[in-house]
């Protein structure tokens, strides 16, 4: 019993002078409810496109991509996203960005609920003191921490997050891999985030998806990561467990798949 | 800094006098040029070269001696109530046109070949068919003014609208933002600038238009005063007009451009 299923998926994209390009095809995945998934793969390998196909911004060629047996056909705010370049609004405040979602989102709530739940939310992610400072005001990985809270704060079912600290450098990163399992503690839903950092698939996920390289793309192996929640990046560096996980993706990602380019 | 405030000063002043030598040369070569002094007082009162007394027309600008014969204030105040009536027009129907142009495009399809065609026409050659239709001097100055402003505004809400990052797309569909939605939350905030901007072209547009569209109608306005006088062989005037017509354009720009910036978010404090 799926919570979110993809049977089959395909995404063929029409190229000019009638080709067509297959980014992906043949996935299938069973995601668990609460579950934590982590999608690697080298660049080109689709796995943007199939986190788009579950937003629904993208919709599959072939196949069924269903969250609760229901098909998705289109985005939806069950199924938040958070954006590689965090995509906020530059002409709104930290506050009024996660406002304008709750407000469309959560529309019954009275002026008085929508503060604390705004505020709420700003909390959680600690940028109480930035609250009403403007995206082009802050640093990069507070302005995905408002990403992260405005995703959050319309309550989806799934979280879905493509590279989200991609853009970040390597501090700021950890910093906010500790703030989002922090934050997944308290708020336990679905998550799936996209990476092409080994550590952060494994410090985050329970399982780990590895994606063949494109075009073509499909699931190659899928890696369970035993270890409990809440992790310690530290202490985990000389767990067996986490250097097991570790070697099985650089295994996949630089001998079997390897790509000579990157 | 107290250095850099006496140059702000002092190099337009360097250039002051260089224009005037120059303007001096032309009116000791052309006959019945005006003279620098002569100019001086014809605007603001005095003795001329003649030794004829005159009133300035600076030094009265408000007075009304019947509906043919009003001071400079009147005229200025006619051209820009033209303008300005055939600007808002501009803006009531080239910012939806942009809208439809820049969100569609099927629309812009539709439209861009007229937009592109008519784009380069000078809106005097407008003048003559818009009169026919009108039959009314201060309709058809507004219609001219219409037709000038429109192409900047509808140029220009069209880039602002297809500017519209992906991304901020991809968020109103996660949050499933209704068309309307889309254009109040999304599309215009970005597009606003743009508009504004398309806005000040039209207008400092419309400003040089009016003038001459006023040379052809005749009536009243900045741009008939100037010929008028011309045609009353009061040539410093005609100088005068032209000082004044700038520093009023100067005037209009300035005041968009504040507009604008207020509603900028990219110049807003950040």
């Amino acid at each position: 019993m799926g919570f979110l299923e993809l049977i089959d998926v395909e995404k063929v994209f029409p190229l000019p002078k009638g080709e067509k390009y297959v980014a992906v095809q043949d996935v299938n995945l069973d995601i668990r409810e609460n579950e934590i998934i982590a999608i690697i793969g080298h660049s080109g390998c689709g796995k943007s496109t199939l986190l788009n196909m579950i937003a629904g911004l993208d919709l599959a060629t072939a196949g069924h991509v269903s969250l609760e047996k229901k098909d998705i056909d289109g985005p939806g705010p069950e199924r938040a996203v958070v954006f590689q370049n965090h995509s906020l609004l530059p002409w709104l405040t930290v506050y009024q960005n996660i406002e304008m979602a709750v407000k469309k989102v959560i529309p019954e709530l009275t002026s008085k609920e929508l503060k604390e739940h705004v505020t709420h939310y700003v909390d959680m992610v600690s940028l109480d003191h930035a609250k009403d400072k403007y995206p082009g005001e802050i640093s990069g990985g507070m302005k995905q921490r408002v990403g992260i809270a405005r995703a959050l704060s319309i309550k989806p079912k799934v979280l879905l997050m493509d590279e989200p600290f991609g853009a970040l450098d390597s501090l700021t990163r950890a910093a906010l891999q500790e703030h989002l399992m922090r934050i997944q503690q308290k708020v336990k839903n679905t998550v799936i985030i996209i990476t092409h950092d080994v550590d952060e698939a494994v410090l985050l996920s329970d399982r780990v998806i590895m994606m063949t390289n494109g075009p073509e793309a499909t699931i190659g192996e899928v890696l369970e990561v035993n270890l409990e929640h809440p992790r310690e990046r530290v202490a985990l560096q000389h767990d067996p467990e986490y250097i097991r996980c570790r070697e099985a993706i650089l295994s996949f990602l630089y001998e079997k798949y390897a790509k000579d380019d990157e | 800094m107290n250095q850099d405030l006496a140059l702000r000063i002092a190099l337009p002043l360097l250039v002051l006098l260089v224009i005037i030598q120059i303007w001096s040369s032309i009116a000791s070569v052309v006959e019945d040029f005006p003279t620098p002094a002569d100019t001086y007082v014809a605007a603001f009162g005095g003795v001329n070269s003649e030794g004829d007394e005159v009133v300035g027309s600076l030094s009265d600008p408000f007075y009304i001696e019947n509906e043919d014969d009003k001071g400079l204030f009147w005229q200025i105040l006619n051209s820009l109530e033209r303008v300005f009536g055939g600007f808002a027009l501009a803006i009531v129907v080239g910012i939806p046109v942009g809208l439809l142009v820049g969100m569609s495009h099927r629309f812009f399809q539709a439209f861009d070949p007229y937009i592109q065609i008519f784009k380069p026409v000078s809106p005097l050659a407008w003048l003559p068919l818009l009169l026919l239709v009108f039959q009314d001097i201060n309709m058809t100055a507004i219609a001219t003014i219409f037709i000038t402003s429109i192409w900047p505004i509808i140029i220009n809400t069209a880039l602002g609208v297809r500017s519209v990052d992906e991304d901020y797309m991809n968020v109103a569909k996660v949050l499933r933002f209704t068309p309307l939605e889309k254009i109040t939350q999304i599309i215009l905030p970005v597009a606003v600038p743009y508009i504004f901007t398309g806005m000040r072209l039209s207008l400092g547009i419309a400003w040089l238009v009016i003038v001459a569209a006023e040379m052809l109608t005749g009536g009243i306005g900045i741009g008939f005063w100037i010929w008028d006088e011309y045609n009353n062989l009061n040539y410093p005037n005609i100088i005068i007009g032209i000082i004044v017509v700038g520093l009023v354009g100067y005037l209009l720009d300035l005041m968009m451009g504040r507009i604008a910036d207020y509603f900028d978010y990219t110049k807003r404090g950040i």
